[in-house]
């Protein structure tokens, strides 16, 4: 609501950052102050004011959309807790920051769900991983460890059971590395540490009771009475974490009342690998090969989000060299590459979930085989690419994509690079989703499996933070290709595809479109890298250092992968001159923030379009639990 | 009219599965021959249809940039005088640059004199911690680690196989500049010879002392040892291969069981003549 | 696949040369190992990014299939091989184990990549488990990051001439023709931290240690880095004279064939096959001396 002093002309002229936050410093004076530390941008907000400041965020000055919320623990850096939210307007626009403060010991933050809906898995997360309480959150558990874990892991005092040192590299591999097995060092031999106060009576009840009480679920079968006045029983049916349709190691609880689906709960955790534990111990460099494991389909993107990151805080400092103009249109390629078989791969594997199975999956993999070949040609990897620097690129594209004979019976290939892409993006690529569309898009099971299946408005799109296709499938338009450009993407003539129905048909027909207009912009790529022929692809002409300093200050760097919005939140601190290893580390996982409406999409809809429903949204599970 | 989507649908299936034995037929016997150029046309661009390569009778050749696991290099045994020594000069650098640290080094020391000595003692790499990302060769400055083409690793028991040591990582120059030509070539442009670093620094030394006055001579030239590959000839050369063409297992099985088989009946035809005695 | 004749006859009873194309011998066990590893059916079990290129194995460029893996199988209770195709997590571990203990003997598991072997770059982590070897027993373990189809390929291969290599003659080949039912491996429990039931009695005594207030080993603390070193110096000695001695020779370029699994299931092959014929030889010579007796 807006305050009766200030008048709604001052609302709608409070267009850019500053004036929004010279907005809310005069409607809050005493709650909100600038983030004064060295690099650091945004609001400090009094955690009591909180959620007031974050309504009139979100109601006054427009900020709809809460792209990330995630806590940083400051210890030995003023001992605090801090919760950073990074909100957007789903018209354009960059980033309003806004930071709330706690004590380490017992931290409490009052929760942002009433206010933005997405902010309830990030929410949980910053619980389970810093143990910062929520009050007013709905359902405040654990969500990627188990109820019942010793401690909160991403807490800078918390030692995990293989702790070496506090930063890589590590003093005992060089020059005395005398080569152990961790496990070794290990009492159990098991990457296992118990503490002392286990209590082990309880050890041995294997029942799975203790988990479905933490669902909110009854194990027992209870009697309900339908809408006719028929005695029927709600059941909870438990798919995953090994169902052939999850993509992976995902588990969805449900109750089901007959075939209809009455609720819906993610659970996760099951992939949930320490990625920001293992990226804040190791130097910036070292975190690039490691996000290609984050959305392991498109590895190309993620590597794009962590250098666009970590060049934002280099240049800050002096010795900064923007990347190349063939840098840049080398990236952009290469991840609108990775996005044509996210799309491919998602399409496919959707198609699988309802009912479909394999025969399109097994053509798109046939498209995907050479786009990886031109990876493994260029990166040298098929799917972990680990192909950008910061400032530029692991080399330029070879001239040609051959290869040796090495082992017995190999078999070579020698193609021209240009003209390989060539044929792939005027011919192959477009071929395949002509097909892809002549297969699908008017096909009659299709339609009556997808449309009007598993629908969500374009207002809970934006208030669950959801992003990518699925976002765009609902109704609004925001790619952040467009919305906060970077990269050569400005110069580039590309449509952002936009669906109105909300439902599985629309994010598919979002897919067709962004693959369409991938293949339009690849078009464009192609003259300007002839064009570039023979210019370096690092600004200074020679390759950066193995263990760059960057200077102080925090970072968010996003961008639109395929899957989604996906965010790296960085923060340098300590050290002189810069820190060689990130303080905070995070990842802003479009897989995992869109789950967060699909207990609302699935429910009321049949148990048989769960997985397809699940499948539209397309999750990769590397990303949703990092 | 309901159904012509899914006809439509069917029509592309039976396309795909038509041009599968199209493409078989536009190769003919071609196809499974050893011929090179042949495979490239089957996996590349032009190809049409469902393709299968048929591992392990014909492997896809992975292309020069790709990456297993690291190897070091040795210098070449044929080399007049640097024969077996290491290019690794234990600096450390890929030790710090390992993303997973699974690289462990332990540094010579000179027993007489106490000081480091540009080798390593050791040099292990626990292939079930490493990431294949190849930062460790891409920051050598010494070209001395490289990422090895040999995918074939499988083993039963990775207690005893998956740490490789010094021994077992050490493969000499020569296998580097077959498996990548382009690459050992771009490498030697930026280094200035095909020798190690070291060793140039050593021969332009000696070079010096022994012909002082006469600057025009080319130190490369001097020391140029045996392996003059270009990116070209290399490339032409085939297979310098970790294991020799045409010894599958499967055909070292046949000799085995003919030998077998030979030696039974030999036995067998004693037992014949003893009991015919 | 087809009935490869050669390879089943490949036996120690010679055919006569008046009869080679007539007749077949082959002996039970080959005919076994025959029809068990040209039909082995994965589990539909993807685990991390291992999982996708184990699908671009399942798929027509590379096709699988070919070897008689056939088509993957979403149930644990049609499946004969567990892919561990990726990361393990404690929480994940689990369900694994339990999955394992539903698959119908003979099963086997193969660990697909660094993670599945020894817990790979994610090996650090305080919810990655380093190893599925620590709960389950792998056949083969196929390293990379990931492995690329054709490295699975291989690994598959392998497994099938491990299996070549057993006896049904050997009780330690072929355990589910014992007495009684197979024991279920233990499940993990999912306690403070995991707790492998096996380790129960270890964890009780630290528990005993910790309550009379001495220092519990098994918590967040490592041993002395000076112990460490010490118990592998010995080691690493013992590898610089090996490279040493190697270095000394006149170094001709050897490829590491340790890990070969090609010569290795040859030499188990060989193996089983005499001592196959040495029981054979004790039976007969016990026979002999039986009828002796009488």
């Amino acid at each position: 609501m807006v305050s009766p002093a200030i008048a709604p002309d001052d609302v709608v002229n409070a267009v850019s950052i500053e004036d929004s936050i010279a907005y809310l410093k005069s409607k809050h004076p005493d709650a909100v102050t600038d983030d004064e530390r060295e690099g650091y941008s945004g609001v400090v907000v009094q955690a009591s004011k909180l959620l007031e400041v974050a309504r009139a965020i979100r109601d006054d000055l427009g900020f709809d959309y809460l792209s990330s919320a995630t806590a940083v623990d400051y210890l030995g850096a003023g001992d605090h807790m801090e919760m950073v939210y990074h909100a957007y307007r789903t018209s354009g626009g960059g980033a309003l920051v806004f930071k709330a403060q706690t004590e380490r010991e017992n931290p409490e933050i009052p929760s942002l769900v009433p206010v933005w809906r997405g902010a309830d898995f990030q929410e949980r997360e910053a619980w389970d991983l810093y143990g910062i309480k929520f009050p007013g959150h709905p359902n405040l558990r654990r969500i990627l460890m188990w109820e019942g874990f010793h401690g909160h892991p991403m807490r800078k005092d918390w030692r995990e059971a293989y702790y070496e040192e506090e930063q890589k590299p590590f003093d005992n591999r060089w020059p005395g590395g005398h080569v152990h097995r961790s496990e070794e060092k290990n009492v159990f031999g098991k990457n296992v540490t118990y503490p002392s106060d286990i209590d082990l009576n309880r050890l041995m009840d294997t029942s799975e009771s203790e988990v479905y009480a933490s669902l909110g679920l009854g194990v027992d079968v209870e009697r309900i009475l339908d809408k006719d006045g028929f005695e029927t029983n709600e059941l909870v049916v438990n798919m995953g974490p090994h169902h052939p349709s999850t993509h992976g190691v995902f588990r969805m609880v449900l109750t089901v009342d007959g075939e209809t689906v009455t609720s819906l709960e993610p659970v996760m955790g099951y992939l949930h690998r320490n990625h920001e534990k293992i990226g804040e111990r190791n130097t910036y460099l070292h975190n690039i090969p490691f996000t290609d494991r984050l959305d392991y389909i498109s590895s190309m993107g993620n590597n794009h989000g962590y250098v666009l990151a970590v060049e934002q805080l280099m240049s800050l400092g002096r010795k900064y060299n923007p990347p190349t103009y063939r840098c840049e249109a080398i990236r952009v390629m290469m991840v609108e590459l990775s996005r044509i078989v996210n799309h491919l791969w998602a399409i496919g594997f959707w198609l699988n979930d309802i009912g479909a199975f394999f025969t399109p999956v097994l053509y798109f993999i046939q498209e995907r085989e050479r786009i990886l070949d031109f990876f493994e040609a260029v990166a040298g990897s098929r799917m972990m690419c680990n192909y950008m620097r910061f400032g530029g690129l692991f080399g330029d594209l070879p001239e040609r994509i051959k290869s040796v004979s090495n082992l017995t019976n190999d078999r070579i290939r020698d193609y021209n690079t240009m003209q390989f892409l060539t044929e792939m993006v005027n011919e192959r690529i477009p071929r395949t989703i002509d097909e892809l569309e002549q297969l699908l898009t008017q096909n009659e099971i299709l339609l009556e499996r997808s449309i009007g299946v598993g629908v969500l408005s374009a207002d809970d799109a934006i208030n669950y933070s959801a992003a990518g296709p699925l976002l765009r499938g609902s109704g609004v338009a925001y790619d952040v290709r467009r919305a906060d450009p970077y990269s050569i993407y400005p110069e580039l003539d590309f449509d952002i595809a936009v669906e109105q129905d909300g439902d599985m048909y629309a994010r598919y027909r979002v897919r067709v479109t962004e693959l369409r207009e991938s293949v339009r912009i690849l078009k464009q790529i192609l003259p300007r890298l002839e064009a570039t022929e023979g210019e370096s692809i690092w600004a200074d002409g020679k390759p950066g250092a193995y263990a760059p300093r960057v200077p102080f200050g925090e970072a968010y760097g996003r961008v639109e992968n395929g899957k989604g919005e996906l965010g790296y939140y960085v923060v340098s601190a300590g050290g002189r001159g810069g820190s060689s290893n990130p303080w905070r580390y995070h990842v802003r996982a479009p897989s995992f923030i869109n789950l967060t409406p699909m207990g609302l999409m699935s429910t009321g809809y049949k148990v048989a379009d769960i997985v397809g429903i699940l499948g539209s949204i397309d999750i990769v599970l590397g990303e949703t639990d990092r | 009219m309901y159904g012509t989507g899914l006809a439509k649908g069917l029509m592309l299936t039976l396309r795909h599965f038509v041009d599968s034995f199209v493409d078989d037929l536009r190769y003919g016997l071609r196809k499974y021959s050893h011929a090179t150029d042949n495979f490239g046309l089957r996996q590349g661009t032009a190809a049409k249809g469902v393709i299968t390569v048929q591992y392990p009778d014909e492997k896809v050749a992975v292309p020069e940039r790709f990456r297993f696991v690291p190897f070091l290099i040795v210098e070449d045994e044929d080399h007049p005088t640097r024969s077996g020594k290491d290019w690794c000069t234990s600096c450390g650098i890929c030790a710090k640059v390992c993303p997973p640290q699974c690289i462990w080094i332990v540094r010579g020391n000179d027993p007489d004199t106490g000081r480091p000595v540009p080798e390593p003692e050791a040099f292990f790499i626990d292939i079930d911690i490493c990431m294949n990302c190849g930062y460790c060769a891409e920051y050598c400055p010494f070209d001395a680690i490289k990422m090895d083409h040999d995918y074939e690793l499988a083993s039963y028991d990775r207690t005893s196989h998956h740490i490789h040591d010094k021994e077992k990582l050490s493969k000499p120059a020569s296998y580097w500049r077959d498996i990548a030509p382009t690459r050992a070539y771009e490498e030697m442009l930026v280094r200035g010879t095909w020798e190690h670093k070291d060793a140039a620094k050593e021969a332009r030394r000696g070079a010096a002392s022994a012909r002082a006055g006469s600057r025009t001579q080319q130190p490369q030239a001097e020391v140029q040892p045996a392996p003059v590959v270009t990116a070209e000839t290399a490339a032409a050369a085939p297979a310098a291969s970790a294991t020799a063409e045409g010894a599958t297992p499967w055909s070292e099985d046949d000799a085995k069981r003919e030998e077998r088989r030979r030696k039974a009946l030999e036995r067998k035809a004693k037992r014949a003549a003893r009991s015919g005695g | 696949m087809d009935l490869n004749l050669q390879e089943l006859e490949r036996t120690e009873f010679p055919v006569p040369a008046e009869l080679e194309n007539n007749i077949a011998i082959t002996s039970l066990s080959q005919l076994y190992n025959w029809g068990r590893r040209n039909s082995m059916w994965p589990m539909l079990f993807g685990l991390a990014c291992c999982a996708i290129e184990m699908i671009a194995t399942a798929s027509s460029r590379f096709d699988f299939s070919r070897f008689g893996f056939e088509v993957m199988r979403a149930t644990p209770r049609q499946a004969d091989l567990m892919i561990v195709s990726g990361t393990v997590t404690k929480k994940m571990v689990v369900p694994i184990v339990r999955l394992y203990n539903q698959m119908p003997e003979p099963k086997y598991v193969l660990a697909m990549g660094a993670c599945a072997s020894g817990g790979g770059p994610f090996k650090e982590g305080y919810n990655v488990v380093s190893g599925i070897d620590k709960y389950l027993p792998v056949d083969v373990y196929v390293p990379g990051c990931p492995p690329t189809p054709q490295a699975l390929l291989f690994g598959m291969i392998a497994l099938q001439r491990k299996i070549d290599g057993q006896s049904i003659a050997n009780g330690d080949d072929v355990p589910w023709y014992g007495i009684g039912p197979a024991e279920p491996t233990p499940v993990p429990v999912l306690g403070p931290d995991i707790i492998d039931p096996r380790q129960m009695d270890m964890i009780r005594r630290q528990a005993e240690a910790a309550a009379e207030d001495m220092a519990m080993v098994g918590q967040r603390e490592l041993p002395s880095a000076t112990q460490l070193v010490a118990a592998k110096v010995v080691t690493a000695e013992a590898t610089s004279a090996a490279s040493a001695a190697i270095s000394d020779d006149a170094l001709s370029f050897v490829l590491p064939t340790g890990g070969n699994p090609w010569t290795e299931a040859e030499e188990i092959r060989e193996k089983r096959r005499l001592r196959a014929l040495a029981r054979k030889a004790v039976r007969a010579s016990r026979r002999a001396a039986e009828a002796e007796e009488e």
